[in-house]
C-alpha cells in the first residue's frame, strides 16, 4: 500500500494525500446516520490533469474512487462503501469564466456555492445562480452530481441539472471528455443540439466518472427582494393554493413547510413565497397578483398572509438561509438527516400525512416541507429529523424513521432523492428491469473494473 | 476539559459555515486554507476532539499538529451557524490544547516556545535586561506616575520589526504630548499567546507577575502596542486581580489627531488589515479607521474581506512563534497580501506587530515589493507629518 | 362573567351617532348609521362587523363613553366574525400565551412595565430610568391586542391571572402599588377596558408620557433642546386614553420639538397599517401608509415619533425610506438629555 501512496504523492504532492488515522476517521463518516466506512486514502487534486492521473492509477490498481464535494449530502454518498480513495475536489474551486451576454459561468467542480455567489456579486452583480439550501461550502459539482435544486428552481427551469450547459468529466479510464457545446465550439452555452451525454453524469453518484468542470446557467439578479408567508390549516387546500401561486408566474421561490416548533406554528401549513423585482412598481404588481390568486381563500378567512416584521424578513430573503443549519441543534445533538423525495405537487397532502404517522409512531420531532421545482412540475418533499449524535438510541430511531420515509415516499409515487444505499435498493427494486439493465450496461461500458463509487446504484444480493 | 465544553462538543454539525467569512468570498480559516483537509477546519477539529475524548483516536503527532494549527482568529466564532456553540469554539480548542500540554503531547516548536517563555520570560531567549533596548536613543521616561503606561509586549521588545513599531508608536505618543512612561527592562510578558497555546498555569504565572509589577507602580491606565497584550489585560487580567483601564494605541490616536495634533498630509491609497485580537476578539473596527481617515490625503480603501470578515495574518494562536502552519501560496499572510494588492492600495496598514512581520514577509514571498508596502498606523501618521 | 357595561338607552337617544359618522373607514349618512347602530345594540347582524378595521377610534368619538368599539368586538365574537384569518388568529393566541415560568422579582417604585416587548429592554436605560425596576414577560402580558382579533374572550380569560401575577410576583414583594406602562395599550387595558368589563384592577397604572414629562421636568437643567420638527404617530391604543394626549405637546415643548400641523394627526390620526395588513386589507394598508407618510413629509417633519412599538416596527422602514428618522418617544427624550 505504501507503493500506492508514493504514486499518489507523485501526482498531487505529499501535502495533498493522507492515510493518517485522523483523515481516515473523518472522511469515513458524514453528518447523517449512515455507518462509517474507512477509506484507504484521502486525495485532494488541484487540476483535471491530476484527477486524470489519479483515476487512471486507481483503474490500473483496481482501487475504488469516491468523488467528494462539500460532503453535505447527509445520506452517506461520499462515504466509501468499499474503501479506496476519497477524492476531495475542493481545491479545484476556481471560477474559470463568466459570459455575461450568454448568461453562463464555467466553474471547476469543487467551487463552493458561496464563493460563486460572492464572485458574481462582486464582478457580475446583474447575474446570479440558483443556490441550494445547503451551507455555502457545498460545491457546484456535488450538487450537480445528485440532481440538486434550489431557490431559482421554481422560476428558472427546474433542477440544477436542468441548468447545466456543459460538463467536463474524467472517465474511469483516465480520459477527459467535454460534453455539450464546449465539445465542438469554444463556448459553453448549451447541451443541445448535439447528442446529450451530460445526463450520464447527473444523479449517478459518481459511478460513471468524475465531474471536473461545469457550465452553469446564470439568471438576472433583480435588486429588490421581498418575502410573503401564507398560512392555512387545511393541508388538502395546499395543492390548489400552490397551483394558483405558481401559475401567476410572479414568484421566485415557493416552499411549503410545517413544523411542530415553534409552538405557534404547530398544526399550521405555511407557504413561503420569495419575490424579486427591478423596481417598486414591479414589486407591487407581483405582490398584488400573487395575493389576488388566492383571494378566494382569504375571503373565507381560512387562510391569509402573515405580516412579517422587518427583522424576520431580513433573515428570510437570504439564500442560503443560515438558520436552516440550526435545525441540527433541535435535539441538542448536532445532527439531522432528511429524506428528500421528488414527487408530484398533488402528492403533498398524502406525503404530509405519512410524515405525521411516521413521526408519531417513532415519537420524534420533525420538519417537513416541499419546495416547488419548475412551474409546479414536481416538488422536493422533505422529511427532516433532528437527532442527538451522542445518543445511539436516538440515532437508531431516526435511522428507522428515515427508512420508513423512503418506503412511504415510493408508495405515494415519489422517488427519494440522493438517497443512501438502502434507499437506492428500494428504488432499484421498483425500477423497470429494462431501465436498470440499461444503467448497468452504461456503467459496465464506462467503468469495466467497477472502481467508480462501487456499491452505489447496484442491486445488492 | 471543562464540563461546560465537554457537554457541547458533540453538537457541532460539521456544516462548514466556519470555513467561510460571512460574505462567502473565500476560505477564511487559516488552518483549513493551508492544509485543505477537513480535519483542519473548525468542524473537523471538533469531531476529532470528540473522537479523541472518547478514546476513538490516539494522541498522535498529526492530532497534535491539527489541534495546534488553530490561529484563534475567531472567524469560526463569527460564522458558525449554531448560536449555542459558536461563542465557545476557540475556547474549546484552547481547552483541548490545555489537555495536550498537560500530557506534554505538543509539537516540538510549541514545546520550545513554552520552554523559552518559562525560562527566559520571552520567546527569543534573550535576557530580561534587554527588554527596554527598543527605546534606546528615544528619551522615553520610565513609568513614575504619568497618566499612561505604554506597554510593549514580547514582540515589540525583542523582534526587529516589533521594535521598529514600538519606536514609531512611542515617538508619536511623545510628539503629541501624551503623558506616559514605560517599564523598560522591568516589563514582563502579558502571556496572551501562552494562554492561547494552552499553558494555563504558565499564563497565570506570567500574568500574575505583570499584574504585580503594574500594581506596585500604581498603574491605572495602559496603552498597549499590540492587540494581543490589549486582549489579555482587558479580558483576562481582571479575574486575576488586575483591573486596569486599557487601550490599544489606535483607540486614542484618532481623538488625539483631531484634538491636539497638527496634521500633515500623505497622498496614498491605504487599506487597513483588521487584527483579529482588536477586531473579532474585541469588536474594535472603527478606531483605526478613524485614525487613518483623519490624515489628509489618505484614500482609505477596504479589502473585500474586512472587519468581521477579515482574513487573519496567520500569526495568532501562537503560530507567529511556532510556525505550525508554515509558508506557501495558501498561507494566510500570502493570500492576504495578494488580496490587499488587488484593491490597488499602495500601503497595507497594520495595528499589530505580529501582523506587520507576517504580512511584510508575505509581501516579499509574493514578490509584491514595489506594489504594496506594510506600515503600521503610527508610522503612517509620523510619515504624514514629516 | 365579565359583561360589557354599556347602556343601550344612551345609544337609542343619541342624535349624532358619532361612532359611525366619524369613522374614517365607513361612509354612511345619518339614517343608515342609526340603522346599523341599532342592529349592533340589539345584537343583530350588521355590515359594521365585517367592515370595522379595529382602529379603536370610536371609543374616543363617542361623547358618552358608551364603548362602541368594545361592543363591536363583543358582537363580532358572538357572530363568529374574524377580522384576521383564523389560522393567524389561532397562531397568535398560542404565541402570546403565558409560558408559566414567572419568577419572583420584587419591584420597588418606580416600576416600568414593559409588558411583552423584550426587544425593547435596551431602551430602558439612562437618566430617565435611573432607579426604576423593570418587569416584563409573557406572564404579565396585558393581552389587549386580541381586540384586533375580535377575541374579548381571550382577554377575559387571561387578564385576571396576569394581574394576579403582577401583584404576587412583582408589586407585593417590592411594596409597590403602581407602575408605568411603557406602551399605552397596557394603560388603556387597565383604565378603559377593565372597568368597561367590570374587572377589578388592584394597582394604579401610570401613562408613560406622564412619567416622562415629570422626569424631564426634574432633569430640566440637563435638556438640550433638539430643535427639530417631528410628526407624531398616534397609535390606536391612544384612543382609549385621549386625556393623556396633551403630554405629547407638553413633552415636545420641554425638549424643543415642534409638532407641525398636519392632516392625519390628533383626532384624525391614521392607523399605522400593521393590523390592516393582518386583516388582509392590502390596498387599504398601502393607502393609509402612503397618506400618512406623505402628510408627515409635507409637514416638514424630519423625525417620526412613535408611542407604540408595533407601529414602530410596521412603519420604521417606510418612514426611513422617505428620509425621516423613526424614534420611540422614550428614546427621543433620551436624545434630548444627550444620551
Amino acid at each position: 500500500m505504501d507503493r500506492i501512496y508514493e504514486k499518489i504523492a507523485d501526482i498531487v504532492g505529499s501535502d495533498y494525500v493522507s492515510n493518517a488515522a485522523e483523515e481516515l476517521y473523518l472522511y469515513s463518516r458524514d453528518q447523517g446516520v449512515q455507518q462509517a466506512r474507512l477509506p484507504d486514502y484521502v486525495v485532494m487534486p488541484n487540476s483535471t490533469e491530476e484527477v486524470q492521473e489519479i483515476v487512471a492509477l486507481a483503474n490500473e490498481e483496481k482501487i475504488p474512487i469516491v468523488p467528494m464535494g462539500g460532503a453535505l449530502v447527509l445520506s452517506g454518498l461520499t462515504i466509501p462503501q468499499r474503501g479506496g480513495i476519497v477524492l476531495d475536489m475542493k481545491r479545484m474551486n476556481r471560477v474559470l469564466d463568466v459570459n455575461e451576454k450568454s448568461h453562463y459561468a464555467v466553474v471547476e467542480a469543487g467551487t463552493s456555492q458561496g464563493m460563486l455567489q460572492a464572485y458574481l456579486k462582486k464582478h457580475h452583480p446583474k447575474l446570479k445562480h440558483s443556490v441550494p439550501d445547503a451551507p455555502p461550502v457545498a460545491t457546484i459539482g456535488g450538487n450537480i452530481a445528485i440532481h440538486g435544486s434550489g431557490h431559482l428552481s421554481q422560476s428558472e427551469g427546474g433542477f440544477h441539472t436542468e441548468m447545466v450547459t456543459g460538463l467536463e468529466v474524467v472517465l474511469a479510464s483516465g480520459e477527459v471528455v467535454k460534453l455539450g457545446s464546449c465539445s465542438t465550439v469554444p463556448k459553453w452555452f448549451s447541451r443541445a443540439p448535439i447528442p446529450d451525454l451530460a445526463g450520464l453524469f447527473m444523479g449517478w453518484n459518481g459511478t460513471t466518472g468524475v465531474i471536473t468542470k461545469i457550465g452553469l446557467k446564470l439568471f438576472p439578479s433583480p435588486k429588490l427582494k421581498d418575502v410573503m408567508m401564507f398560512m392555512t390549516e387545511e393541508v388538502d387546500s395546499i395543492t390548489d393554493i400552490l397551483f394558483r401561486i405558481i401559475d401567476t408566474e410572479m414568484a421566485e421561490d415557493i416552499a411549503f413547510f410545517v413544523s411542530p416548533k415553534p409552538a405557534y406554528f404547530d398544526g399550521f401549513q405555511l407557504i413561503m413565497i420569495s419575490v424579486v423585482a427591478n423596481s417598486e412598481k414591479e414589486m407591487k404588481l407581483r405582490l398584488e397578483l400573487i395575493r389576488e390568486s388566492v383571494r378566494d381563500y382569504i375571503e373565507t378567512k381560512e387562510a391569509g398572509f402573515l405580516p412579517l416584521p422587518p427583522y424576520m424578513k431580513v433573515k428570510l430573503v437570504d439564500a442560503p438561509q443560515k438558520n436552516l443549519s440550526e435545525f441540527a441543534d433541535v435535539m441538542k445533538g448536532g445532527g439531522f438527516e432528511y429524506v428528500g423525495a421528488i414527487m408530484p405537487v398533488e402528492s403533498i397532502p398524502e406525503a404530509y400525512r405519512a410524515g405525521l404517522e411516521i413521526t408519531s409512531k417513532h415519537d420524534i420531532t420533525y420538519s417537513m416541507g416541499a419546495r416547488v421545482v419548475g412551474r409546479g412540475h414536481c416538488v422536493m418533499f422533505y422529511y427532516a429529523y433532528p437527532f442527538n449524535r451522542a445518543d445511539s438510541e436516538n440515532v437508531e430511531t431516526v435511522a428507522k424513521a428515515l427508512e420508513e420515509s423512503n418506503e412511504r415516499a415510493l408508495e405515494i409515487g415519489g422517488i427519494p432523492w440522493k438517497t443512501e444505499i438502502s434507499g437506492q435498493q428500494l428504488i432499484l427494486k421498483r425500477m423497470e428491469p429494462a431501465t436498470y439493465k440499461m444503467m448497468t450496461k452504461i456503467r459496465k461500458l464506462l467503468d469495466p473494473n467497477g472502481i467508480m463509487n462501487p456499491g452505489n446504484w447496484e442491486v445488492q444480493s | 476539559m471543562k464540563e461546560e465544553y465537554a457537554e457541547i462538543i458533540h453538537r457541532c454539525f460539521r456544516c462548514g459555515w466556519c470555513k467561510l467569512p460571512t460574505n462567502y468570498q473565500d476560505f477564511n480559516c487559516p488552518a483549513y486554507l493551508k492544509y485543505r483537509f477537513e480535519t483542519f477546519s473548525s468542524g473537523g477539529r471538533m469531531w476529532l476532539l470528540r473522537a479523541w475524548l472518547n478514546g476513538d483516536i490516539a494522541t498522535s503527532e498529526r492530532l497534535q499538529q491539527i489541534f495546534f494549527s488553530c490561529v484563534t482568529c475567531k472567524n469560526c466564532v463569527e460564522a458558525c451557524a449554531l448560536p449555542n456553540i459558536k461563542d465557545k469554539l476557540v475556547d474549546i480548542f484552547i481547552a483541548a490544547r490545555e489537555d495536550l500540554v498537560e500530557k506534554s503531547a505538543v509539537p516540538p516548536p510549541v514545546r520550545d516556545y513554552l520552554k523559552a517563555m518559562n525560562i527566559s520570560g520571552n520567546p527569543y531567549k534573550k535576557p530580561q535586561a534587554e527588554r527596554g533596548a527598543w527605546a534606546e536613543g528615544l528619551d522615553i521616561p520610565k513609568y513614575a506616575g504619568q497618566e499612561y503606561l505604554f506597554y510593549v509586549g514580547d514582540v515589540g521588545s525583542y523582534d526587529e520589526v516589533g521594535m521598529k513599531m514600538a519606536r514609531s508608536v512611542a515617538t508619536l505618543l511623545s510628539d503629541t504630548g501624551v503623558s506616559f512612561g514605560i517599564l523598560g527592562e522591568d516589563e514582563t510578558s502579558d502571556g496572551n499567546d501562552v494562554k492561547a497555546l494552552g499553558e494555563a498555569g504558565l499564563f497565570e504565572y506570567l500574568a500574575g507577575q505583570t499584574i504585580d509589577t503594574l500594581k506596585a507602580r500604581a498603574v491605572k491606565k495602559i496603552i498597549t502596542l499590540s492587540p494581543h497584550g490589549y486582549n489579555a489585560i482587558k479580558n483576562n487580567y481582571p479575574e486575576l486581580g488586575g483591573a486596569f483601564e486599557v487601550y490599544h494605541y489606535t483607540q486614542l490616536l484618532g481623538l488625539m489627531m483631531n484634538d491636539t495634533m497638527p496634521k500633515g498630509t500623505l497622498n496614498k491609497k491605504v487599506a487597513f488589515h483588521d487584527p483579529c485580537y482588536l477586531g473579532r476578539w474585541n469588536n474594535e473596527y472603527w478606531a483605526p479607521r478613524f485614525a487613518l481617515g483623519s490624515i489628509p490625503g489618505i484614500e482609505l480603501m477596504e479589502i473585500d474581506r474586512n472587519m468581521k470578515d477579515a482574513l487573519c495574518c496567520g500569526g495568532g494562536g501562537g503560530n507567529f512563534f511556532t510556525d505550525v502552519l508554515g509558508t506557501g501560496k495558501d498561507s494566510a499572510a500570502q493570500v492576504r497580501v495578494r488580496e490587499a494588492a488587488e484593491t490597488g492600495a499602495e500601503i497595507l496598514a497594520v495595528a499589530c506587530p505580529l501582523c506587520w512581520k507576517m504580512l511584510d514577509d508575505a509581501v516579499k514571498a509574493e514578490d509584491l515589493e514595489g506594489t504594496i508596502g506594510v506600515m503600521d498606523i503610527a508610522e503612517i501618521v509620523n510619515e504624514s507629518r514629516r | 362573567m365579565y359583561d360589557l357595561k354599556f347602556d343601550p338607552a344612551i345609544c337609542e337617544k343619541c342624535k349624532t351617532c358619532d361612532c359611525i359618522m366619524k369613522c374614517q373607514y365607513i361612509n354612511m349618512d345619518l339614517e343608515e348609521a342609526r340603522e346599523e347602530q341599532g342592529k349592533l345594540v340589539r345584537g343583530e347582524d350588521s355590515e359594521i362587523l365585517t367592515r370595522c378595521v379595529t382602529c379603536y377610534a370610536c371609543e374616543e368619538y363617542c361623547p358618552y363613553h358608551n364603548h362602541p368599539f368594545y361592543l363591536i368586538v363583543e358582537r363580532q365574537e358572538e357572530k363568529g366574525v374574524h377580522p384576521v384569518p383564523k389560522p393567524i388568529e389561532k397562531s397568535q393566541v398560542v404565541m402570546m400565551a403565558p409560558r408559566g415560568r414567572i419568577e419572583e422579582k420584587a419591584a420597588a417604585e418606580p416600576v416600568i412595565n414593559l409588558c411583552f416587548f423584550p426587544m425593547l429592554k435596551g431602551s430602558i436605560a439612562g437618566k430617565l430610568y435611573e432607579g426604576t425596576s423593570l418587569i416584563l414577560g409573557s406572564d404579565i402580558f396585558c393581552n389587549l391586542m386580541f381586540l384586533h382579533f375580535a377575541r374579548n374572550s381571550v382577554i377575559k380569560e387571561r387578564l385576571p391571572a396576569m394581574m394576579e401575577n403582577i401583584m404576587k410576583y412583582h408589586l407585593a414583594p417590592g411594596g409597590a402599588k403602581e407602575f408605568i406602562c411603557y406602551h399605552d395599550e397596557c394603560y388603556g387595558t387597565y383604565t378603559s377596558w377593565a372597568p368597561a368589563f367590570g374587572m377589578e384592577v388592584p394597582f394604579r397604572p401610570i401613562h408613560l408620557f406622564d412619567f416622562l414629562y415629570n422626569r424631564l421636568r426634574e432633569l430640566r437643567s440637563e435638556i438640550t433642546p433638539l430643535n427639530i420638527k417631528a410628526a407624531y404617530q398616534r397609535p390606536c391604543s391612544s384612543r382609549l386614553c385621549p386625556e393623556m394626549d396633551h403630554f405629547v405637546d407638553d413633552i415636545f415643548e420641554l425638549i424643543g420639538v415642534e409638532r407641525p400641523e398636519r392632516e392625519y394627526d390628533r383626532e384624525n390620526a391614521l392607523c399605522c397599517g400593521g393590523v390592516l395588513e393582518a386583516q388582509q386589507r392590502f390596498d387599504l394598508t398601502e393607502e393609509n401608509q402612503r397618506k400618512n407618510i406623505d402628510d408627515m413629509k409635507a409637514s416638514g417633519a424630519t423625525h417620526c415619533v412613535f408611542n407604540c412599538p408595533f407601529c414602530f416596527f410596521t412603519l420604521m422602514g417606510k418612514v426611513s425610506e422617505r428620509g425621516m428618522t423613526p424614534i420611540l418617544m422614550s428614546d427621543l427624550c433620551r436624545m434630548a438629555l444627550g444620551e
